[in-house]
């Protein structure tokens, strides 16, 4: 039996609270991460909703940048919504010149896709790997994803309206993203399907160390 | 919940998506500019949404006269500007005006005391809007009056336009206080309680099963170090509007930048010291204890 999984959510700025409040509804941990010596200790992490230019200038300035791609590149779990979405993409469209992401998604996200605040909206999201009735999914000024890399699995599209069709779900090895906001609905299948993600690396490597451990 | 079962496939201006925007706020900085160049400063310095009205409090204050909402070429140049959102100031009842903000695609109206009030016994009636709303509030009362008539966003008013964080500070107490005595009481106190604060009994009880309101509570008015800021986040606020205090003092791009960082790291003195250091002239402050009645902002809305 694996140990209890330890989430950080990067707590920059944005919903922080909601994803703290679901995670450990799933059996994790939750902590806060603001620090590089905080993203070293957890297993994972969640990179929240919330105004991605914020979170991009913050992370910066408080050198959490380099450490969260070193920690991406080594294969550490994140999953971002919405704002989260955008820090985790290597390419993006309609912001600022100078916004910085962490990448890791090889994914090209529009920021701002649908729209601005009178048109974000409430729908039901068919997610693979999600199972029963399609996932409500809040999108507030929400971003999506333009083009997914070969390597991008997609999880979720639009169903219906101007933008039908349109990739709001996506995940590429241990990173998922998703435009919409599950912390807001109180729905936690997400959330389940990146812990269950979670805990499969904490088995892997559990497995790897006692393989270790028996060759000596 | 009915809407979920519909044919529609998307719903615009709900509840979930007004309040849920505000959450997407939290941990932030949202700062008045009254010009495209000053949003863009805000932008860079990292605010999570720029306010836009006419002129700042402080000049408000200054000048005299009616204040009213911004000009829409201006909250248009605004909007051009800068990718983040974007709230514009109407006047407290002023329905109008906020109906020119919507259609202007602005992202939050702020129903504010800040500007002359255009009626002087009613709110706008905010539900009817698909763009959200924030308002002031001085006590627990006053923020459920404003939610029932559709507030997705609560700020403490303060008394905007001073540099005097003292306002702040006792509606911020007053507020959580309120709170926090209603988690105290029994099912039967509670429809008293709704009496005395002149407020609906299932916003009331709702608030008492919480322990917080059901919309994210913001710090405005007064507003003018990084100090400030984090003492206001320290005291329960979710987020920070500064108003003057940044486009009033001697270097608003590193004052602004300050007070994002002094938000996020609100509980670590050892950051806001830093951020603190070389900031320059913060604005000039007013003493709210030798402020005229007439000259309060705070006592304005009902």
């Amino acid at each position: 039996m694996s140990r209890k999984p330890v989430v950080g959510v990067l707590a920059l700025q944005g919903d922080v609270r909601e994803h703290l409040a679901t995670l450990p509804e799933l059996g994790a941990e939750a902590v806060i991460v603001r620090r590089p010596e905080e993203l070293a200790g957890v297993d994972a992490l969640v990179v929240p909703g919330g105004e991605s230019t914020t979170m991009a200038k913050l992370a910066a300035r408080f050198g959490l940048l380099e450490p969260l791609r070193a920690a991406v590149a080594d294969g550490l779990p994140v999953y971002g919504s919405c704002a989260g979405m955008i820090m985790l993409a290597d390419r993006l469209l309609d912001a600022p010149p100078d916004q910085v992401t962490v990448g890791g998604l090889d994914v090209t996200v529009r920021r701002n896709a649908f729209g601005r605040q009178v048109d974000s909206f409430e729908s039901q999201v068919e997610i693979e790997g999600v199972a029963g009735d399609p996932v409500h999914a809040v999108f507030i000024r929400a971003p999506w994803v333009e083009e997914a890399g070969e390597g991008v699995q997609v999880l979720g599209r639009v169903v219906g309206g101007p933008a039908d069709g349109r990739i709001v779900a996506v995940r590429q090895g241990n990173l998922v993203a998703t435009s919409f906001h599950p912390e807001l609905t109180g729905d936690r299948r997400v959330h389940a399907l990146f812990v269950d993600i979670v805990r499969r690396r904490l088995a892997e490597r559990a497995g790897a160390v006692a393989g270790n451990e028996e060759d000596q | 919940m009915a809407e979920h079962s519909t044919t529609v496939p998307t719903t615009t201006g709900t509840e979930a998506v007004k309040r849920g925007m505000a959450e997407q706020l939290k941990g932030g900085v949202i700062m008045d500019v009254v010009t495209p160049e000053q949003a863009k400063i805000a932008e860079d310095a990292g605010a999570v949404a720029v306010m836009a009205l006419e002129r700042v409090p402080a000049d408000i204050r200054a000048q005299g006269g009616i204040a009213r909402m911004s000009d829409p070429d201006m909250v248009q140049g605004i909007v051009d500007a800068v990718s983040i959102p974007v709230m514009a100031k109407a006047r407290i009842g002023h329905f109008v005006e906020a109906q020119v903000l919507q259609s202007l695609g602005v992202d939050y109206i702020d129903e504010s005391e800040v500007l002359t009030p255009a009626d002087e016994a009613h709110h706008i009636a905010k539900s009817e809007f698909t763009v959200p709303f924030v308002c002031g509030a001085t006590d627990l009362g006053e923020a459920l009056r404003r939610i029932a008539e559709g507030a997705a966003m609560i700020r403490s008013k303060g008394e905007a336009g001073t540099g005097n964080v003292v306002e702040a500070v006792r509606h911020m107490r007053a507020i959580r206080a309120g709170i926090r005595r209603l988690g105290t009481l029994d099912a039967t106190e509670l429809f008293v309680a709704a009496k005395e604060l002149r407020a609906p009994y299932d916003l009331v009880a709702e608030v008492a099963r919480l322990g917080k309101l059901p919309v994210v509570l913001f710090t405005a008015g007064g507003i003018a170090t990084p100090a400030d800021a984090a003492m206001m986040m320290q005291l329960g606020a979710e987020g920070v509007f500064v108003g003057s205090g940044i486009f009033k003092s001697g270097d608003p791009a590193q004052r602004a930048a300050a007070i994002v960082q002094a938000t996020t790291f609100h509980d670590d003195p050892d950051v806001i010291a830093k951020v603190s250091r070389g900031l320059g002239e913060p604005m000039v402050g007013i003493n709210v204890a030798t402020l005229p009645e007439s000259e309060r902002y705070a006592t304005r809305g009902w």
